[in-house]
């Protein structure tokens, strides 16, 4: 069963449509990475599939239930919005607790479940100290764990990491990806290095409309490009010019570039240059370090992609 | 009913937490033990001030009924104002700053939401207005004479009520807009307006404000009462409460 599936949904605001019919399923137990730029529509999706708004049309279920504002629903996802706010009289741990209190949750099961978490985003030590005082940083990871408090079945999180330092992004992407088979993480972002980090399905969205679902490594091996790649070593070998110039002439080569120690050989088919060239290198004499085809980022992916709508 | 205490219990922590309960309590209380105080003491005041001894002995020597007076004055316009600052931006705020979001993304009924908020108020003002109370009581029997309790109450509770008038619009306009200025803004205005309808006898004694002059007749004439302006006090804050849910439930966030 699908954890997330999403028919045709529209979302205007007056004459504009955030949500142009978009269609969407994500897989129980994945980390989805819901990736496109400012504007997109990605923070709308998020807030309909949590039941913050209404879709204008279309239809969505979360974890096997329909979308709106009801317990039902609200009892199995889990929400970390944009810029969390909080409470800034409570503690970290009276917020979780009270957190827990809208869950149902006994006394000893709250104040349990709160210190567990705490100590799960690194907050342990700050428990007692009235949010008020908290980082950016230490929000965002308080956010974290008030989305967990119920142990969702799916958890929503918008842009999670983009506001943040390089060492906070570092943590909260590890703690999210902590979270891989305990439940289905549908993560908004604009970072493309992101949702290289952590995600295993990727959703662009471009204009109110996904434009691809794949797998991360579906998606740049579809996008691959005919290129390899060889380090020598520099020293003791025969110039690496002499043989670019000579592989260059071979009707399987398209195109040559020597840089330094390195060569990029774009060629008509990659399966068949492939053996050919090793074999090619092994003659050579050259000292090889790294032999590779060039893998697209997924930042070219996602440009490649957007480009190609903007085209059509 | 174990979610609706836990929500009023954090609505009152916050009250408390944030000083609000606390300066409400003070301000009102204050003003319910210096009113009878201010009653006994003014001519000995005037008197005091030069240029003007003359005017104590034109001014009747004061009676329970000048304590009862100034108490319901003082009492009734400071805590309207409270009445209005306070809740402006109970939920506009919360909606603004994003907790509102927050929160109701968790299964918590958004009529719960507003109705723990009015709870929380309703216990402030009963709070701070008893205590109020009981400190003009105290004076105004040390310094006058003792007055029958159980009238001391409903008169309280009558000024409770009217408080309570205004905490329910402002709610309503504070559901409406995102801004809290003017959810503040709107409830003044209705103020104004209910005030300028008033000038009317035939209308005003269906209004909210007749419930101060009933508070002030219980110890002159205690047959008469204003039953119409009750009802229709009591109608108004159910309406406005329901108002409030009605938009909020359909509101996004």
């Amino acid at each position: 069963m699908s954890a997330i599936r999403i028919e045709n949904l529209v979302k205007t605001y007056g004459a504009v449509r955030a949500l142009d019919g978009l269609s969407l399923e994500v897989e129980q137990g994945s980390i989805f990475g819901f990736l496109g730029p400012n504007g997109a529509g990605k923070t709308t999706t998020i807030r309909i599939l949590t039941g913050l708004a209404h879709p204008s049309g279309g239809h969505a279920s979360v974890a096997g239930v329909e979308i709106g504002h009801n317990g039902a629903l609200a009892r199995r996802i889990g929400y970390l919005p944009e810029e969390p706010a909080f409470y800034g009289w409570m503690t970290a741990q009276e917020f979780l607790e009270y957190m827990g209190q809208l869950f149902g949750l006994s006394a000893a099961a709250r104040r349990k479940r709160a210190g567990e978490l705490l100590e799960k985003v690194g907050l342990g030590e700050v428990r007692k100290r009235r949010i008020r005082g908290f980082s950016r940083g230490m929000r965002q990871r308080l956010g974290i764990a008030q989305a967990l408090v119920n142990q969702p079945e799916v958890l929503f999180l918008d842009e999670p990491a983009s506001a943040l330092d390089p060492a906070g992004r570092r943590d909260v992407l590890e703690l999210i990806a902590g979270l891989r088979g305990q439940c289905t993480v549908f993560m908004s972002t604009h970072i493309l290095a992101d949702v290289e980090r952590v995600c295993d399905t990727v959703g662009i969205i471009h204009k109110g409309r996904m434009l691809r679902v794949a797998r991360q490594e579906e998606l740049t091996a579809a996008y691959a490009l005919p290129v390899f790649r060889v380090d020598v070593t520099g020293n003791g070998n025969q110039p690496l010019a002499a043989w670019a110039e000579k592989i260059g002439r071979e009707g399987m080569v398209e195109q040559v570039q020597v840089d330094g120690n390195a060569i990029r050989i774009r060629v008509r088919d990659v399966e068949n240059a492939r053996g050919w060239l090793l074999h090619a290198l092994a003659e050579s004499g050259l000292a090889v370090e790294r032999f590779e085809v060039v893998k697209p980022s997924l930042e070219e992916v996602f440009l490649n992609l957007v480009n190609e709508e903007v085209r059509q | 009913m174990k979610l609706f205490w836990a929500v009023l219990s954090k609505e009152l922590r916050e009250q408390w937490r944030t000083y609000r309960f606390l300066v409400t309590l003070i301000v009102l209380s204050l003003f319910g033990l210096l009113s009878p105080l201010l009653a006994y003491f003014t001519p000995q005041i005037l008197q005091s001030i030069p240029g003007v001894e003359g005017l104590s002995e034109v001014i009747p020597p004061p009676t329970v009924l000048d304590a009862i007076g100034q108490y319901i004055k003082n009492l009734s316009q400071f805590a309207i104002l409270f009445a209005i600052l306070l809740p402006m931006g109970s939920v506009s705020g919360e909606k603004e700053r994003g907790t509102a979001a927050l929160v109701l993304s968790k299964p918590l009924p958004r009529g719960m939401f507003l109705l723990a908020k009015a709870a929380a108020y309703g216990l402030v003002f009963a709070l701070s207005l008893l205590i109020a109370g009981l400190a003009g009581y105290y004076y105004t029997a040390l310094l006058f004479e003792v007055l029958p309790f159980d009238r001391w109450l409903v008169m309280n509770s009558l000024l409770w009520l009217y408080v309570m008038v205004y905490v329910a619009l402002t709610l309503l306009f504070s559901t409406l807009s995102r801004s809290q200025a003017v959810a503040a803004g709107l409830s003044f205005a209705v103020l104004l307006g209910l005030g300028v309808v008033g000038i009317s006898r035939t209308v005003a004694v269906y209004l909210p404000a007749q419930l101060i002059n009933w508070s002030a007749m219980l110890f002159i004439q205690p047959q008469t009462a204003y039953w119409g302006s009750l009802a229709v006090s009591a109608g108004m804050i159910i309406l406005a409460l329901l108002a409030a849910w009605l938009v909020f439930r359909r509101q996004e966030l």
